[in-house]
């Protein structure tokens, strides 16, 4: 990585006007919501369609944009004695790093002031976890995919996986295999998807798995527990770390 | 200074460079001609470790660049459309350039920066500037480090007649000073009395690399527009007696 | 004048105690007074004598009670059983124990011991007394007639199997259960084969299963009374023509946790209670003819899960407000009836301002009915796609119960319930 390149995209992209809308839009939210609401277990229940998915919609088609836009630019750098390696990285930590800053003002700032807990907690780092995963989903697409428009649908089409397709396809799995103890299967499969692993998080440490009945059992017999919980921060940092070193490994080669 | 062996590149299906082999000498005013997509700026952009070739080797100053980076401290470049991140001022641009080339300030070439008058210009943000502008950076930028290579892609277009003659004068200099300078461009009559050697692609192919001198012999023309358009307009004539120049 | 009256008042008082209980006389136990032993004083007693137990720590044998006496703590006596035997049994009619700290009963699931047990009495008050850390706190075994009021019981169970009820009533008859407060027993009251029994005013929290429990127990009643984080508030099972009105039933929380289970309950009352943070407030099974009415349920998981076993009950005016569900059914037809309650997940309009909404609300959402039918659905809570069906379904319903609608919603909350 090369600190310089990353001190100049951040400073590119927090006076992007994108950027500053997203964080004000968060900030206005996740205020109004949280003033509205008096039950903080409740407010939370209700910031957690902004989490879920409107972070990542905004994180992986804002990236998906910049680095499109960017594309001449990062050619420029390419040109010049850098390592490729550490240009992509330095990049893709100056967008997490963007995108982390606006979550966090706009949503784990409020949620401390308003909702200082366990839950509260859970909420801001699956939210931070959720932006620097679909940054870098952002970055393998837009080094796979040439084209900008369909690089950018691809990466609303992946969006729409994680947050939609996906738990369709886990309710018809659900269905299928209704009559067999699944639940220990489904945590494995809902590892497949980082929204369904910081929801269901989420989820119970705002008490809601008595609600979840046997379900919501095992799977506080498993995040409830610290090697559970590790496993789970691993999974969540492979999501980030997996999509990054392909497109890493990609961009090495790249033809710019 | 740059040696190419057997340089061949494909994009899929389609080979946009055929087995090239090139030598080029410092001291030189190269011109890289040849209608569009006929692999001008694919060559330009293996050398500068831009795109990976399929086959064959590049070295520079003795050294195979593959897998490299540090050989492009020694390389210029001045794309064909400066793209830079849009919400930087063109101060920041140029501090972020001297940060990653980390040379001294007094090894620094000012000459562009001062006659383009960039200094005037220092807080305006890249998105509003117009594309003269945006050359008139490209242009400083590659100048700046006073690179041992120059390699131009398109310098003068968009850039007015002032700049275009600055920018001119500025390449005649650095050329006496032994730099290897590769220029392509479209607008053959702005270039006529700098060029000093040819490189004629087309297909993917290397046609001919010849000195001026030589080419205008061989077409029986005395300015350049006109020799190339000899070329162009008789290439299959050419093809067989060009192969072995160089 | 003022000391003749006064003269006057002293001699009816002494006539009434010396002549008016019929040759009773009071005996008195402690460290102060000639007998030490409260079973002394009960071989001494004859019926109708009151026994005063002064202050002090009574560790004796079990202490049974044979004859109609009244036993009255003064000063607050403790008896304690050392975990050996059962503290009190009485086997006799018209017996009153008031005033006393009655702690460590044995343990003992085969006989069922507790702190003051009942076998075959009538006319028994136990009242004002302190029941700490025993197997069952009060039993009452063919009891009738009997008060239990102002007790407080409270024990240190951990499991089910370790702890009997509070207290317990069995094949027992117009029993008065008012102002206990009960916390840490099994069940916090225990009624099976009870009838004409009222439970009023008591609270019972924190108990491992039920706040209150009725089996096969017909014609009873409970009001005012608070249930609070039991593993069930109330459950009513196999039982007829109840009447629950004015209880509160809240932060019963958990997995596999109700409010009030309804089991097998005909021709019944539920009015004017409040339900708040129950995972589910009523669950109903097989329950027929029931008025549920002006209660109100905010902040449960489910407010009610109405299974269609249940037929021909009527659930009108109740509040219905932030509940994640408000209500859950097993799907097919419907027997029961929704009319003008209010629900604030309501979104239709009242065009002629009369407080009725102009068109039908749909209470049960369809992932509700989904999780009913594979309760591990539920790891899609709160999921986009969730949100989407329940949209969807709401504008063109297929698969939720058609006749499961409320044809006039409140507009506003009717005044009679009571809201947090």
């Amino acid at each position: 990585m090369n600190n310089k390149i990353i001190k100049y995209v951040i400073s590119d992209l927090l006076r992007n006007r994108t950027i500053l809308f997203y964080t004000l839009v968060l900030l206005t939210l996740s205020l109004s919501i949280f003033l509205m609401e008096d039950n903080t277990d409740k407010g939370i229940a209700s910031m957690l369609n902004l989490v879920l998915f409107v972070v990542p919609l905004v994180c992986i088609v804002f990236s998906s944009i910049y680095l499109y836009n960017s594309a001449e630019f990062i050619a420029l750098l390419v040109s010049q004695p850098l390592k490729r390696q550490s240009i992509w990285l330095s990049i893709f930590m100056g967008l997490a790093t963007a995108m982390t800053l606006a979550f966090f003002i706009g949503v784990g700032i409020p949620t401390f002031i308003f909702a200082y807990s366990l839950s509260g907690i859970t909420l801001v780092i699956g939210g931070l976890l959720l932006s620097l995963i679909f940054v870098s989903i952002a970055t393998w697409t837009a080094v796979r995919i040439r084209d900008k428009s369909k690089g950018i649908g691809l990466a609303i089409i992946l969006w729409l996986y994680f947050a939609l397709i996906f738990d369709a396809m886990l309710l018809f799995l659900l269905f299928q295999f209704a009559d067999y103890p699944i639940e220990k299967m489904m945590i494995a499969v809902s590892m497949l998807n980082p929204i369904d692993i910081s929801r269901i998080l989420i989820l119970l440490e705002i008490d809601l798995s008595a609600m979840m009945g046997y379900t919501g059992a095992i799977f506080r017999d498993f995040f409830g527990t610290h090697i559970g919980m590790l496993i789970t921060v691993l999974v969540m940092l492979m999501w980030t770390a997996l999509p990054l070193w392909f497109a890493t490994r990609h961009f090495k080669k790249k033809d710019l | 200074m740059i040696k190419i062996e057997k340089l061949s590149k494909h994009f899929g299906k389609l080979q946009v460079l055929k087995d090239i082999d090139l030598s080029l000498t410092p001291g030189q005013c190269i011109s890289l001609i040849g209608p569009n997509g006929s692999g001008k700026t694919t060559l330009i952009k293996t050398i500068l470790g831009m795109v990976v070739p399929s086959s064959g080797n590049i070295y520079v100053e003795g050294k195979n660049i593959n897998r490299e980076w540090a050989y492009r401290s020694d390389i210029g470049y001045m794309p064909q459309k400066g793209e830079y991140p849009e919400n930087m001022s063109i101060g920041q641009v140029l501090d972020m350039m001297i940060d990653i080339r980390k040379t001294p300030s007094h090894l620094l070439d000012n000459e562009l920066y001062e006659k383009f008058e960039i200094e005037t210009m220092l807080d305006k943000r890249m998105r509003t500037l117009s594309g003269g502008t945006r050359q008139k950076v490209s242009a400083c930028l590659a100048f700046m480090f006073n690179p041992k290579v120059l390699i131009l892609d398109e310098p003068t277009a968009g850039l007015d007649p002032v700049a275009t003659e600055i920018l001119k004068e500025k390449i005649i200099r650095e050329k006496e000073k032994n730099k290897l300078i590769l220029i392509t461009s479209h607008v053959l009559s702005d270039l006529d009395d700098l060029v000093s050697q040819i490189i004629y692609m087309q297909d993917g192919e290397l046609r001919f690399h010849k000195s001026l001198a030589e080419l205008k012999a061989d077409t029986g023309t005395d300015k350049l527009s006109r020799a190339i358009a000899h070329v162009m307009g008789y290439k299959t004539m050419f093809t067989k007696e060009v192969i072995h120049e160089q | 004048m003022k000391s003749f009256l006064f003269y006057i008042l002293i001699t009816c008082v002494c006539l009434c105690m010396v002549v008016g209980p019929t040759g009773a006389t009071t005996i008195h136990v402690g460290k102060q007074h000639a007998i030490s032993s409260i079973i002394q004083a009960i071989a001494k007693a004859k019926n109708g004598d009151t026994i005063m137990v002064h202050g002090g720590l009574y560790q004796e044998e079990n202490i049974l009670i044979t004859k109609s006496l009244t036993l009255i703590g003064k000063n607050n006596p403790v008896i304690d059983a050392q975990k050996k035997h059962e503290p009190v049994s009485i086997k006799a009619n018209y017996v009153t124990i008031k005033g006393f700290t009655i702690k460590n009963s044995a343990h003992s699931s085969l006989k069922d011991i507790a702190a003051v047990k009942v076998y075959n009495g009538s006319h028994i008050a136990i009242e004002n007394n302190i029941l700490d850390n025993n197997f069952f706190g009060i039993y009452l075994q063919n009891a009738k007639n009997c008060r239990i009021e102002n007790n407080r019981l409270q024990t240190y169970g951990e499991t089910e199997r370790l702890v009997g009820n509070g207290i317990h009533a069995w094949k027992s008859d117009s029993i008065a259960i008012l102002n206990n407060e009960i916390a840490g027993h099994r069940d916090g009251i225990y009624l099976e084969f009870v009838t004409h029994t009222q439970v009023d005013r008591n609270r019972a929290q924190n108990n491992l299963r039920y706040g209150l429990h009725f089996m096969f127990s017909h014609d009873n009643q409970y009001h005012y009374n608070t249930f609070k984080a039991n593993g069930a508030g109330v459950a009513v099972m196999y039982t007829q023509r109840m009447r629950m009105e004015h209880n509160i039933f809240e932060e019963n929380w958990g997995d596999a946790t109700y409010g009030l289970l309804l089991k097998d309950i005909t021709d019944s009352y539920i009015q004017n209670n409040t339900f708040v943070k129950n995972t589910t407030g009523i669950f109903m099974e097989g329950s027929n003819r029931i008025q549920i009415q002006q209660n109100s349920f905010e902040n449960n998981g489910w407010a009610i899960k109405i299974f269609t076993s249940c037929m021909h009950n009527t659930l009108s005016r109740n509040t219905f407000i932030q509940n994640t569900f408000d209500v859950a059914t097993n799907g097919g037809k419907m027997t029961n009836t929704f009319n003008g309650n209010y629900w604030d997940q309501y979104e239709g309009y009242d065009l002629n301002k009369d407080g009725i909404g102009d068109v039908p609300h749909h209470p049960v959402s369809l992932f509700s009915m989904l999780v009913e039918r594979y309760p591990a659905a539920m790891l899609l809570f709160r999921s986009f796609m969730v949100t989407l069906f329940d949209r969807s379904e709401k504008m063109i319903p297929s698969l939720t119960p058609e006749n499961l609608k409320d044809e006039n919603p409140l507009m506003k909350p009717d005044k009679r319930t009571v809201i947090r």
